[in-house]
């Protein structure tokens, strides 16, 4: 069963790939064209082709991509004509850094939220978390982004509105940098969260199990903790992972709005660019990314599911 | 369009039948607070965004005073980066941008829809085939494949609505099928399908009146994404280009201001704030009045 499940993920990220790959035979004109601009000579455009490798076959240049990318060599960027793996490695890593200080306190702050929602239904606390976090949800990011920039950055002058984060910063600094992106990410996947946590408990406390050990006079912890919680990993996991995968989305505005160096930012600028290599290179590490949370969360469910475990 | 769905038209006998709009004007009055707010804010909006030529000052690329004034008697809102009218802009950006993010939502319910329908009807090798497409298309982020294919078809408005349609259309396609295979096992279903009608008569007659309280709670949901999303592409400089009065990209042109604690620039992120809010809250009201189930997700 997990080993299926694997097999599915590993296939789906292939079928991505080639769905990635193929975009670019969809260009209108090609690299080389677009790179040289109209002025140029056909014996330009075709040296270029020929340099870029374009001359082959797409099926050759796909398995070559492959291959490249399992050596951790990712192309070239037509930028700048660097090597996008030396690109990607830093602003992956800030991109990461980012995105797991946001999930390293809204993952644990939504469980207890939401949980709380949920036992506390149709209270005062219930209706403004409903209120409050139906607001978090739709506001844009960028709302959010420049509202803590004018309070607590050009206001209050507690943190930096721009982040500017290199190889020497040290990690204190690095927090202190990344606090405003990561509040901003946070406020939309904990609101988020918070609602399907809050959904999903309540749906497990109406079945009839419940009831049951309600009746038999079990005290209200212990409900939750024997016979609501082994129930609950399953659907509290696929909440997280979707909630990661929505951070991995995004993380693309927020890196924008603080101009953090970060792999989002390096997608935006490589797609008003027109830089395809790059732009594939950052939508296969997002897209390997969402597959990955997602096969996780199904792994999780099997796993913690003793019916799915041991099918008859 | 809300009424008739929580429970049959008038099961007393004797109380005279009141008409549809009626029923609909009484269901709004009863409403939760949250909901009638919802109801206003859409009819603000739309209002805005019909009449935007007569309701602004100035036209919505005129260049009318200096650059960045502060807000005033002239200018109410003050004028952005080129010396464009702030609120003319803030008003015809409800037209742009609403309409922009509604046309693109139709046309997704158009797609997905139909091909839901169909997938739920010939359950073959079409609803195989498009169940299959749909599955590898999500299993690619929205934003990431949106701004991938923006990339190679380049950025225009016609080129913004099909992407974002299609690539929402495969959600709604999900929906659509899954509330249509309820109705297809059905024995009316089966009894006009012997009865030998047409497949637009299936679709029309017998399906979608059984399925469009989920569908309207779901075109609610999927506006507030599309135009979330739309307003997140143009604000990366990658969707509505200017000089189009757009919310997105208007936060984008006048950010600098922000640094000097000036709240102009947020404005339109407000706007964009207000609405998905009162769509999000009338969804809400509407899921919690058309299905039994309270909580479900």
């Amino acid at each position: 069963m997990v080993l299926q499940r694997f097999g599915l993920g590993l296939l789906t990220l292939f079928v991505v790939s080639i769905i990635i790959f193929i975009g670019v035979e969809f260009l209108p004109g090609d690299i080389a064209e677009a790179l040289l601009g109209q002025g140029a000579s056909p014996e330009n455009v075709a040296a270029l082709r020929h340099e870029l490798g374009l001359d082959r076959p797409a099926h050759i240049r796909y398995i070559d991509w492959w291959a490249g990318v399992m050596e951790g060599d990712l192309g070239t960027s037509l930028a700048n004509r660097r090597d996008i793996a030396g690109l990607i490695t830093m602003r992956l890593s800030n991109t990461l850094f980012l995105a797991l200080t946001a999930a390293a306190i809204s993952v644990p702050l939504a469980l207890i939220l939401g949980v709380l929602a949920a036992l506390y239904r149709n209270s005062i606390y219930d209706r403004s978390v409903n209120v409050v976090t139906l607001g978090a949800v739709s506001a844009p990011e960028f709302l959010t982004a420049y509202v803590l920039i004018l309070y607590f950055s050009v206001k209050l002058g507690w943190f930096p509105s721009l982040s500017n984060i290199d190889a020497n910063t040290s990690f204190i600094d690095k927090l202190h940098q990344v606090t405003l992106p990561a509040v901003t990410l946070m406020a939309v996947i904990l609101a988020y969260m918070m609602r399907m946590v809050r959904a999903s408990i309540i749906n497990l406390l109406a079945s009839a199990y419940i009831e049951m050990a309600h009746l038999k006079g079990m005290p209200k912890l212990r409900v939750i903790v024997k016979h609501a919680l082994p129930n609950a990993w399953a659907p509290i996991a696929n909440i997280i992972a979707i909630s990661l995968a929505y951070l991995v989305v995004g993380v693309v505005v927020v890196e924008v709005v603080f101009i953090y160096p970060g792999l989002g930012q390096l997608m935006v600028d490589s797609v008003s660019n027109r830089d395809i290599p790059v732009v594939q290179a950052c939508a296969m590490i997002f897209a390997g990314t969402y597959i990955l949370l997602n096969l996780t969360a199904d792994i999780v469910s099997i796993c913690t599911n003793p019916r799915l475990l041991h099918p008859k | 369009m809300t009424a008739q769905d929580a429970t049959p038209l008038d099961p007393q006998i004797g109380r005279p039948r009141s008409t549809r709009l009626q029923g609909v004007f009484r269901e709004i009055l009863k409403a939760p607070i949250t909901a009638k707010f919802g109801i206003l804010v859409i009819l603000v909006y739309g209002f805005v965004a019909i009449f935007a030529p007569v309701l602004t000052p100035y036209a919505e690329t005129e260049i009318v005073g200096p650059q960045f004034d502060v807000w005033g008697e002239q200018f109410i809102l003050g004028t952005d980066g080129l010396g464009r009218d702030m609120l003319t802009r803030l008003l015809f950006g409800a037209r742009n941008t609403v309409g922009i993010a509604f046309i693109t939502t139709v046309l997704a319910f158009v797609i997905g829809g139909l091909t839901g329908l169909f997938a739920a009807i010939y359950s073959g090798w079409f609803d195989q085939l498009a169940s299959r497409v749909v599955d590898v298309l999500m299993a690619i982020p929205q934003l990431i494949f949106a701004l991938m294919l923006l990339t190679i078809f380049g950025t225009s408005i016609p080129t913004l609505i099909i992407v974002i349609a299609t690539l929402d259309a495969t959600r709604i396609f999900r929906v659509t099928r899954a509330v249509s295979l309820n109705v297809v096992v059905l024995d009316y279903f089966e009894a006009a399908r012997l009865r030998g009608e047409r497949m637009f008569w299936l679709c029309i007659r017998e399906i979608l009146p059984n399925i469009m309280a989920p569908l309207m709670a779901e075109f609610g949901l999927r506006f507030c994404f599309v135009f979330l999303m739309i307003a997140a592409l143009s604000f990366l400089g990658l969707g509505i280009q200017p000089p189009t009065a757009d919310w997105g990209s208007m936060v984008r042109e006048n950010a600098v201001l922000i640094t000097y604690g000036d709240i102009t620039p947020i404005l339109p992120a407000i706007a964009i704030a207000i609405l998905t809010l009162g769509v999000n809250f009338l969804v809400d009201w509407f899921l919690h009045k058309s299905s039994g189930l309270k909580d479900g997700h």
